[in-house]
């Protein structure tokens, strides 16, 4: 079953690969969903094994071949299906199915559809590696190939510069983020002999002396460079820069890939490492400010963003910031909540501005839309759903889990108010860029061009979103927070919490007698603001669309700031790209040119004039040359001896 | 007698080209050089993994009065560097099937000769024997360039053959020193490299002048230009820019691991004083060399010279990983050698067969080419993939041993090293964007109609995409046989022994005791 499950999409990814001419969207995604259909049944079956067995026995490993071997260094090709994994596992191969579905219409005017599947399939058997490896090097395989797919399918319609060079720049910066991953298994490896996860976690668990609170400690350094990692994969700030770009993708990719799957990677890898990042409360900090310095930027960029798209990807940035900053202040169990409650509510919204995209024939621009709600029922009122998700309207999921990660990181002994305000103020602005977007999609009146007549969806692209809008609204019951719990009938448990509760290390939240109160307090206030945010949005866009214009010109400065994304990547271009490039050129014309081979010119110049003086160099005269030789070496066997 | 029919076979086919019809010279070569890479093969079944000692050794005296004798054998060391060698021939003349078309004899001698010559140094442990080869090597490689190469190629090709003389010829100076010290020190005149690791050669600290100190930088410069290292590296770019893609694919496949693998045998266990010294030097230059050589390579407009500025780059890890000396960094640095042996080599193949159609190795020209080409641009990133070291590619096992090697002796010079990860990464990656993606470029409407890759071409690339999979998924296979030579280096740093296993030579009955010679 386990062959079935990592394999399968494996298989997918060969057979439309070799047919990859083809241009029958049906036939490849049938494969292709097949290949996903297969590798979900098989996880579900997992799910059901590791649910019958104790809680202490929930991990099956699975040992393919010894792969890197030398001296005390063990990299084994092996994998293991723990709860944590399983969560992972269920969510890549469901969501993965659903985003497989859905692409069989939305690419079915495309002209390589089989090699979109291949390069989707081969994606997610390289996902599937990332989180079922038992190992860091295994994790890294993984973490590679999944930045590699990500490489080949934002840049799937190559013929596109700009799209070509948006890959390109997700590979680069990406490899800056593995290139700390490196770094950080070469420390990890220094501290603890082995790159296994069981094995480290379980060296840093009966070490508690490994607890360091200074900045060079080795711990401390490892967690770092391993978030430098998560910081290319996951954009965070400063290496977020990719993500917005990607977009040039097809939007399933963008669900997919860039919101539900590999962008989590980065957390993952934190809460499977727990017990490491615990026992560096420095790293915890920079994880958990860096986390909630990206929610706040990523969202004020999304204020003022027209591509649909690009909202859903700094939205996207700012949710991973959030799930960081759950991690920073030791909420493991709660960053896996928001990272799968997110998983369903921003593919799901991703694949609802595909529809939307999709119906008006490739354009993306919000400002030539709106009103679409009449036009695209399912698709509004799945987006809706989403939309409740996100903003975090009680009873939605993403209610659950970040009001968890605010009130985490308020309470956590790691955490601070200062914290808490800025994934506040981040909320309030999720919520307001969210409705924005909603209202000019979807509400108010149409600014849709006449030649364009939009339509719903076929039902194979609606269905995907049915079942993730329904997953958006109920999968929050699966982690309820416990002070939401005491309040609810029946005192309901946090399921997820529950599970891959073995799996972290203790970390004790304190108890106090107002705790409720406090986290009701605050909960209240969030909402209000929220629900301000959400007014504001609906006035500025709906009831009073000039406004939002008027507002924009009165603070010009601002709004030029953010929709410029505060001129960042023009900084990299500036401060490092170029500098570089200048620098290469100088090594290779002065340095390369003019010095070196100079010098070189110089040498033999040299060796030519001593001769030159005889005239006899010049006089092709082989026995003469070998004379030379004969004289240098006896010369030089002289001066050595 | 298994190494030196290797070592002849070539030459006796030299012979079959030589008389045959000039038409028949390509199928013969190609044929002859299928059959000797199989019968390469035999090794596997001869050569025991399981042990650092010297292995089917033949022996017999050749110049009896200075000690010089011809003495082969093969170790852990050399063992996958012979294969290499054996496997890249014929896969260098398929490639060529089409290019060379002028002096179709002569090439085809120059190439067999060239593989003589190749394998008679890794497999030489008499060091007279051993600089024969090395210099032997040089000649086919002259007239390979000088002949079937571009527009510069006299420039080109002298450059590289008087760079690496001069270098190779202080290096004769050394080795006759040695031969004396053996006479001084062990009572008799011998070039055994065996002998030469016996010899107590004097080190004095802070100061220069003491002779296993310039013996050391004698021996070094010498293979550095051969690597080659930085900044001896310029004749590189030229060489290849202007040799036949043959010449290149053989240049850096197999002629650059002469260079490396000269530190491994002579350098690192013959001067382990001066090596513990002059580390940091080494490995900072192995460091630069990566860096360098990627952020030149980034600025070049010619495909061919931003291969070969990425080979400046890859054999910057394989320095920094010898200097390591602990069992990951060499370990990986062979690995390393072959892995880049094998998709450089590609990647040279990959530019030929593109130019073969265009007559362009200019970036700019190019565009969209992914289009017109699929299954190249596929074969191109497979490659591009492998040399940019994706993991399950062969680039990434030596890459990461290296690195992690670098970090276990020296963390500075991986924390720098790494950034070669990154630039590399960048450098390519631009190259097949610009080429391969985009809108279509001139040569695209240049040639509207390009024919993609050929039956010939693909069967030619196969076996080294094969490998590329096959060395990245079982890199253990690959290890296994340089595991104990490798441990043996490690662990015998300053008193370096190999035993012979088994001695083949009607001359002397006993093994190994030098004095009877």
């Amino acid at each position: 079953m386990f062959y079935a499950l990592l394999f399968a999409p494996l298989i997918g990814f060969f057979i439309n690969g070799v047919r990859f001419r083809s241009k029958n969207a049906q036939v490849a995604g049938a494969i292709a969903c097949t290949a996903m259909a297969v590798s979900f049944v098989s996880a579900v079956g997992f799910f059901f094994k590791l649910k019958g067995l104790p809680v202490d026995e929930r991990a099956l490993q699975f040992l393919l071949f010894d792969w890197i071997k030398v001296g005390d260094f063990s990299a084994p090709m092996a994998f293991t299906i723990d709860p944590l994994s399983m969560v992972m596992t269920l969510i890549i191969t469901g969501v993965g199915f659903l985003i497989h579905l859905f692409s069989v219409g939305y690419m079915s005017h495309d002209e390589r559809p089989a090699k979109y599947f291949s390069y989707l399939n081969l994606f997610v058997f390289n996902m599937l590696l990332l989180v079922l490896g038992s190992n860091l090097l295994v994790m890294f395989v993984g973490w590679e190939g999944v930045g590699l797919c990500s490489y080949l399918l934002i840049g799937f319609w190559f013929t596109d510069p700009a799209k070509a060079a948006a890959g390109m720049k997700a590979f680069i910066t990406n490899r800056i983020g593995d290139a700390g991953f490196l770094l950080g298994i070469f420390t990890l490896f220094g501290l603890t002999s082995t790159v296994s996860f069981a094995e480290v976690n379980s060296y840093f668990l009966n070490n508690p002396n490994m607890l360091s609170t200074a900045w060079g400690a080795p711990v401390t350094l490892a967690c770092l460079f391993l978030f430098i990692g998560a910081m290319g994969k996951s954009a965070q700030i400063p290496l977020y820069v990719w993500l917005p770009d990607a977009m040039a993708g097809p939007t399933p990719v963008s669900a997919l890939i860039h919101a539900a799957t590999m962008v989590t990677a980065g957390v993952y890898m934190i809460i499977r490492l727990n017990p490491v990042f615990l026992a560096a409360p420095n790293a915890m900090m920079v994880i958990a400010f860096i986390g909630a310095l990206t929610a706040l930027m990523a969202a004020s960029i999304g204020l003022v963003q027209n591509d649909i798209k690009k909202v859903l990807a700094y939205s996207t940035v700012s949710q991973l910031g959030y799930m960081f900053l759950a991690v920073g202040v030791g909420a493991f169990g709660a960053a896996l909540a928001h990272l799968m409650t997110h998983a369903f509510f921003k593919a799901l919204m991703f694949l609802g501005s595909g529809s939307v995209i999709h119906a008006m024939h490739e354009e993306q621009d919000m400002r030539k839309m709106g009103g679409l709600r009449k036009l695209m029922p399912v698709t509004h009122f799945t987006f809706l759903m989403g939309w409740l998700a996100i903003i975090g309207a009680p009873g939605f999921s993403g209610f659950f889990s970040k009001d968890e990660i605010l009130w985490m990181s308020f309470h956590s002994p790691r955490g601070s108010i200062v914290l808490w305000v800025i994934g506040a103020v981040a909320a309030l602005l999720t919520a307001f860029y969210m409705t924005r977007l909603m209202a000019m999609t979807f509400w108010g009146r149409s600014r849709v061009p006449e030649n364009v007549h939009p339509h719903e969806s076929p039902l194979s692209m609606t269905i995907p979103l049915m079942v993730l809008a329904f997953l958006s609204v109920f999968a929050g019951f699966l982690c309820i927070p416990h002070g939401i719990s005491t309040i609810l009938p029946g005192h309901p448990h946090n399921f997820l919490d529950e599970w891959i509760h073995p799996l972290m290390a203790s970390f004790e939240m304190p108890h106090g007698p107002n705790d409720l109160a406090i986290e009701f307090t605050l909960m209240g206030l969030t909402l209000l603001g929220i629900l301000a945010s959400v007014l504001l949005a609906r006035y500025l866009y709906i009831t009073k669309p000039e406004a939002a214009d008027s507002a924009a010109k009165k603070y010009s400065a601002a709004h030029k700031l953010l929709l410029n994304k505060y001129w960042v990547d023009e900084a990299y271009f500036k401060g490092l790209i170029n500098p570089i490039i200048r620098i290469s050129r100088t090594l290779w014309v002065r340095v390369d040119v003019k010095i070196i081979d100079k010098c070189t010119y110089a040498v033999s110049d040299m060796v030519k004039n001593a001769g030159g003086g005889l005239k006899m160099v010049q006089s092709g005269n082989l026995q003469v040359y070998g004379l030379y030789i004969l004289i240098g070496l006896v010369f030089s066997v002289w001066f050595l001896l | 007698m298994l190494l030196s029919s290797l070592i002849f076979l070539p030459l006796l086919f030299v012979v079959l080209v030589a008389i045959a019809p000039s038409w028949l010279a390509k199928p013969i070569t190609l044929v002859s050089t299928i059959m000797h890479f199989l019968f390469s093969l035999m090794l596997f079944k001869h050569f025991d993994p399981n042990t650092a000692a010297l292995q089917l050794v033949e022996k017999s005296p050749w110049l009896k009065e200075l000690g010089v004798s011809y003495f082969i054998g093969v170790d852990g060391i050399s063992f996958w560097l012979i294969i290499l060698t054996t496997f890249l021939t014929p896969v260098v003349v398929a490639a060529s099937w089409s290019t060379i078309n002028k002096q179709v004899k002569a090439f085809h001698i120059s190439v067999l000769v060239l593989e003589a010559a190749m394998i008679g140094s890794f497999v030489a442990f008499d060091t007279i024997l051993f600089y024969v080869f090395f210099e032997l090597s040089l000649i086919p490689m002259y007239f390979i360039v000088g002949i079937w190469g571009g527009e510069n190629r006299i420039y080109a090709t002298m450059k590289f053959f008087i760079y690496t003389m001069v270098g190779s010829l202080l290096m004769l100076a050394g080795i006759i020193y040695l031969i004396f010290q053996c006479d001084v020190q062990l009572g008799e005149l011998s070039a055994s490299v065996l002998d030469f690791y016996r010899l107590d050669l004097t080190f004095v600290g802070g100061t220069f002048m003491s002779p296993q100190n310039i013996l050391f930088f004698v021996f070094c410069l010498a293979f550095a230009i051969k690597v080659p290292m930085f900044p001896f590296h310029t004749w590189l770019p030229d060489a290849h820019v202007q040799a036949p893609t043959g010449g290149s694919m053989i240049l850096a496949g197999v002629m650059l691991k002469m260079g490396t693998y000269g530190f491994l045998r002579f350098v690192l266990p013959m001067f382990p004083e001066a090596v513990a010294v002059w580390t940091p030097l080494f490995m900072g230059l192995g460091v630069v060399g990566i860096i360098y050589g990627a952020l030149v390579a980034m600025v070049q407009v010619d495909m061919k010279k931003l291969v070969a500025y990425s080979s400046v780059s890859h054999m910057g890890y394989v320095i920094l990983g010898l200097f390591t000396m602990n069992l990951y960094g060499l370990q990986g640095s062979l690995f390393q050698m072959l892995a880049h042996g094998i998709s450089t080599g590609a990647l040279f193949m990959l530019v030929g067969v593109i130019y073969e159609r265009t007559h362009s190795r200019k970036i700019a020209d190019y565009g969209g080419l992914a289009k017109a080409l699929p299954i190249y641009a596929i074969c191109f990133l497979i490659v591009t993939f492998s040399s940019i070291a994706v993991p399950m590619t062969n680039g990434f096992v030596g890459e990461f041993l290296i690195l992690f090697g670098t970090w276990q002796a020296a963390p500075v010079y991986a924390g720098f090293a790494v950034l070669g990860v990154i630039l590399g990464a960048a450098y390519m990656l631009w190259m097949v964007k610009k080429v391969f993606f985009g809108e279509d470029g001139e040569v695209i409407k240049k040639y509207p109609s390009m024919p993609d890759m050929n039956l010939r071409e693909l069967l030619t690339m196969a076996p080294l995409i094969v490998l590329i999979f096959w060395m990245g998924l079982f890199p253990g296979v690959f290890l296994k046989y340089s595991n104990k030579s490798m441990e043996n280096l490690v662990q015998n740093k300053e008193e370096y022994r190999i035993k012979l296993q088994s001695f083949r030579t009607t001359e002397l009955p006993e093994i190994g005791d030098r004095r009877e010679f």
